[in-house]
């Protein structure tokens, strides 16, 4: 569409971390995709990771991009103007990825070993070369439309562009570049080969395109030309090999709409009769810290990250300054762009609807804590077999609860995408809506931290301590319950927080700014203290609140922030004039950790344990 | 500064050197020849990135461009060369700086923030981002490019210990970067682009690029 990519991110999901498998995949997807990013020179700045067994068949690798493009300055994924000639440029058309996407959305049996070729080869140094190619053509003004080859490749891209501009095609096929010989027809059109686009020209201007792409020694090649009829004509030895309208394969065309059955999980019992009381509240409260620092999904994701080139662009504006966001300078712009992906599928697998608007809410709430204003989410929605009407039903609920989080925050869904059948002969995965969200500062100085800034600072708890274990990681990975309910969430409250943090950062009244997530409150604390190896004295009053929910529970819509000495009655009544319901927990330290008057030891003793865990887990399996 | 296909910090350095350093850019491609316009007064710099994918040892390809033929005779004759990263490695494969970088110790890439520091000066923090550039030569030639003050970059921790731990990608004697005898032709893995703005939180690379540019080599040596 024209936009230069400035940020990636990704999600990814495992299996168990200790299983030799997982340890595999991830050590081969973190290189997969860093080695790609990495040459093609956008940098990965953020994305979640989550171990979970119900990953370990079917892992997933879900990938954002946000690119910068001045406003109509866009190119669209339209044809128009019979007699235009199309184009296909970028890498040869080959037999990788010959029905990828099928392949993809396929359940996953002891049979699919046979499918591999399904797999399509990257070459990213191709796809820098296009990219470059692409964004010196747009100018020139000589293109009509451009759309990237995907799934399904020819077919689906010759039939969208055309179907949107209400035009045709006549294609040869013979014209295409081929990886080998003999290629036939329909492997033609459906090869997924990775690198190329689809360049509708303006009749008189194929030259200036010819040249760019010669400059950047891309093969470009003039296919075909636009007709009138609406109707699709592929040929190859000029024999019509195929013939369709374009209007007939696209969504909103004729393609049919399902309604699928769904009904409420069986499995929805469990969830609803979990008792916290069977639960025994720890007498020793450091020693489960201890162990909750270190569980892969809470632990720092750091043997990951530096694998990734974070930093190309000269745009990361969280590399020596870190935010719930990452933060990204649009160059040439005051601008920053606040970005984020976030799901925590356990909750939407407790309660699909809630889940999903926790997730989005998160999104949300990781933008406002860095000073952005939320401005819009793309999604990938990951569910098991949309036939199943279980997996159906948690479908429909997370969407629902999607739409309803995303009218409250104001941000549109401008896109996205679904993979259903992430399905293994026992059971599907978690229902997982990742959510990726984009958020706008005006001014990119003007963003908000996460880290305690001086010892001295007092420490607030915004929202509200609830007696709340539900579906945290203390509970699930530490006392081995798999049904809880999702944690206390309510969307009018999270709403309101969310505005009051947004003016306090807004009117500089806190110098730090960190949300409540996995792992409660204790590893919030400790991850605000971390880059500047400070520490916390914290001694809050406890009222009703088990011992455990309190440090360890992750009921949402809480945000841990540290103010200044010097003028705590104002900020204080400020909040009351709010109504902001807040607690204060205490105070930042040089560095020693206290809590309830008990020491703990130095920052620097968690920070090992935080910073060291994942490579802990790999170091027993693999070499250094 | 020279183009290739699949440079990608090529922007970095250039935004570095106009808008924080003030100093005149001039994008040369690889297809290209000409460096008449040039002095030795001039600096050109060979960005970090993929060069022509990389696919081969990195930098093989790229010391065969026309540029680059045209580049080392006016490296020869005395005009300033630095390469960063993508860059050094294609120095060092086009023979003017000797020694090569293979892929690191630990067989990752890695990017990340370390220290460095001139044999006399002052850690600077500076980002690395690569997977091959573990500097290697024989001891023979390290212990040349010692005695001529050559090294004029190593790993050290924050407060300048050379130390193993602060070594990322196990480089021979902490090696991060070099300068060809003559002192023209200059060399380093680390970015020093990507700390040049206040925005980023990190302006240690202006110095360095300071120093680089307009200070001849026996002011980095000492």
């Amino acid at each position: 569409m024209g936009a230069r990519p400035i940020a990636a991110l990704n999600s990814l999901r495992f299996g168990n971390l200790s299983d030799d498998k997982t340890q595999h995949l991830l050590s081969g997807i973190v290189h997969g995709i860093g080695h790609y990013g990495n040459c093609f020179g956008v940098p990965t700045v953020g994305g979640e990771i989550y171990f979970e067994d119900c990953y370990h068949t079917n892992p997933l690798v879900n990938a954002m991009s946000v690119g910068v493009v001045k406003s109509a300055q866009t190119v669209s994924a339209t044809a128009a103007g019979p007699g235009n000639p199309v184009f296909i440029v970028g890498s040869a058309t080959g037999k990788d990825g010959i029905g990828g996407a099928s392949f993809a959305s396929a359940d996953i049996t002891a049979d699919s070993m046979e499918d591999l070729p399904a797999v399509q080869v990257g070459d990213p140094f191709q796809e820098k070369k296009l990219l470059e190619a692409c964004l010196e053509v747009i100018p020139t003004g000589a293109l009509v439309g451009m759309q990237d080859m995907g799934a399904a490749g020819i077919i689906c891209s010759t039939a969208e562009t055309s179907a949107k501009g209400g035009v045709g095609m006549r294609i040869d096929l013979d014209k295409v570049p081929a990886r080998q010989k003999n290629m036939k027809a329909w492997e033609l059109l459906l090869s997924e080969s990775q690198e190329r686009m689809l360049m509708i020209v303006k009749k008189g201007r194929e030259n200036d395109v010819l040249k760019i792409f010669d400059k950047w020694d891309l093969p470009c090649s003039n296919i075909g030309e636009v007709t009138d009829d609406g109707i699709l004509r592929f040929y190859m030895q000029g024999r019509l090999e195929a013939e369709l309208p374009a209007e007939s394969l696209v969504l909103g065309g004729g393609a049919p709409v399902y309604e699928r059955e769904y009904r409420e999980p069986a499995y929805f019992k469990k969830v609803k009769s979990f008792d916290p009381a069977d639960i025994a509240i720890p007498e020793n409260l450091k020693s489960v810290a201890d162990q909750i620092i270190c569980i892969p999904n809470i632990a720092s994701k750091r043997w990951v990250s530096t694998q990734y080139d974070s930093m190309v662009g000269t745009a990361n504006a969280s590399t020596n300054a870190p935010s719930d966001a990452q933060i990204v300078r649009v160059k040439g712009t005051r601008k920053g762009l606040a970005l984020t992906a976030d799901c925590n599928s356990r909750y939407v697998f407790a309660d699909p609807f809630k889940g999903c608007m926790i997730a989005v809410s998160e999104a949300a709430r990781n933008i406002v804590c860095s000073g952005g204003l939320p401005l819009g989410v793309t999604n990938c929605l990951n569910f098991g077999n949309p036939y199943d009407p279980e997996v159906y039903y948690q479908f429909v609920e997370a969407i629902k609860g999607m739409s309803e989080a995303c009218r409250k925050f104001d941000t549109p869904v401008t896109g996205g995408n679904v993979s259903f059948y992430n399905q293994h002969p026992e059971g599907a995965i978690y229902p997982t809506p990742t959510i990726g969200m984009v958020g706008l500062l005006a001014n990119v100085n003007d963003k908000m931290t996460l880290d305690f800034k001086e010892p001295g600072d007092w420490i607030y708890l915004l929202g509200k301590s609830r007696d709340d274990i539900n579906s945290s990681e203390y509970l699930h990975k530490l006392c081995g319950v798999e049904f809880s309910p999702a944690p206390h969430f309510d969307l009018e409250e999270e709403f309101r927080l969310q505005q009051t943090v947004s003016m306090l950062i807004a009117e500089k009244r806190v110098s730090s700014a960190h949300d409540i997530s996995e792992g409660g409150l204790f590893v919030t604390l400790c991850e605000s203290a971390f880059p500047r190896g400070l520490g916390f004295d914290v001694r809050p009053e406890q009222t009703g609140i088990r011992k455990d929910a309190y440090w360890f529970g992750e009921a949402q819509s809480r945000v841990v922030v540290s103010v200044p000495g010097e003028d705590l009655h104002e900020f204080e009544s400020m909040l009351q004039s709010k109504g902001q319901t807040y607690e204060k927990l205490g105070m930042v330290t040089a560095g020693l950790v206290r809590v309830n008057s008990e020491n703990w030891g130095h920052i620097e003793y968690w920070k090992e344990k935080y910073d060291g865990a994942i490579e802990m887990h790999l170091n027993q399996y693999l070499p250094e | 500064m020279v183009v290739f296909p699949g440079s990608n910090c090529d922007r970095d350095i250039m935004d570095a050197l106009r808008e924080d350093l003030g100093q005149e850019v001039i994008e040369l491609w690889h297809k290209d020849k000409d460096l008449s316009m040039f002095s030795t007064e001039d600096c050109i710099v060979l960005p970090g990135g993929f060069s022509y994918g990389d696919y081969l040892r990195c930098g093989a390809i790229a010391r065969f461009s026309p540029m680059m033929q045209s580049v080392i005779e006016f490296a020869q004759r005395g005009g300033k060369v630095l390469g960063i990263c993508n860059g050094f490695q294609i120095l060092c494969e086009s023979g003017l700086l000797p020694g090569v970088l293979l892929r690191n110790i630990n067989m990752k890439f890695v990017c990340k923030n370390v220290y460095i520091k001139g044999e006399n000066g002052v850690p600077l923090k500076i980002p690395i981002a690569h997977g091959e550039g573990r500097f290697y030569a024989d001891s023979e030639t390290l212990d040349e490019l010692e005695n001529n003050k050559q090294v004029i970059y190593r790993y050290c921790d924050a407060d300048g210990k050379l130390t193993p731990v602060s070594n990322p990608n196990g480089a021979e004697r902490n090696i991060a970067g070099i300068c060809n005898a003559s002192g023209n032709v200059f060399g380093m893995m680390p970015h020093p682009e990507r700390a040049c703005s206040q925005v980023l939180g990190n302006t240690d690379g202006r110095r360095l690029l300071n120093d680089l540019l307009l200070v001849k080599k026996e002011a980095l040596v000492g």
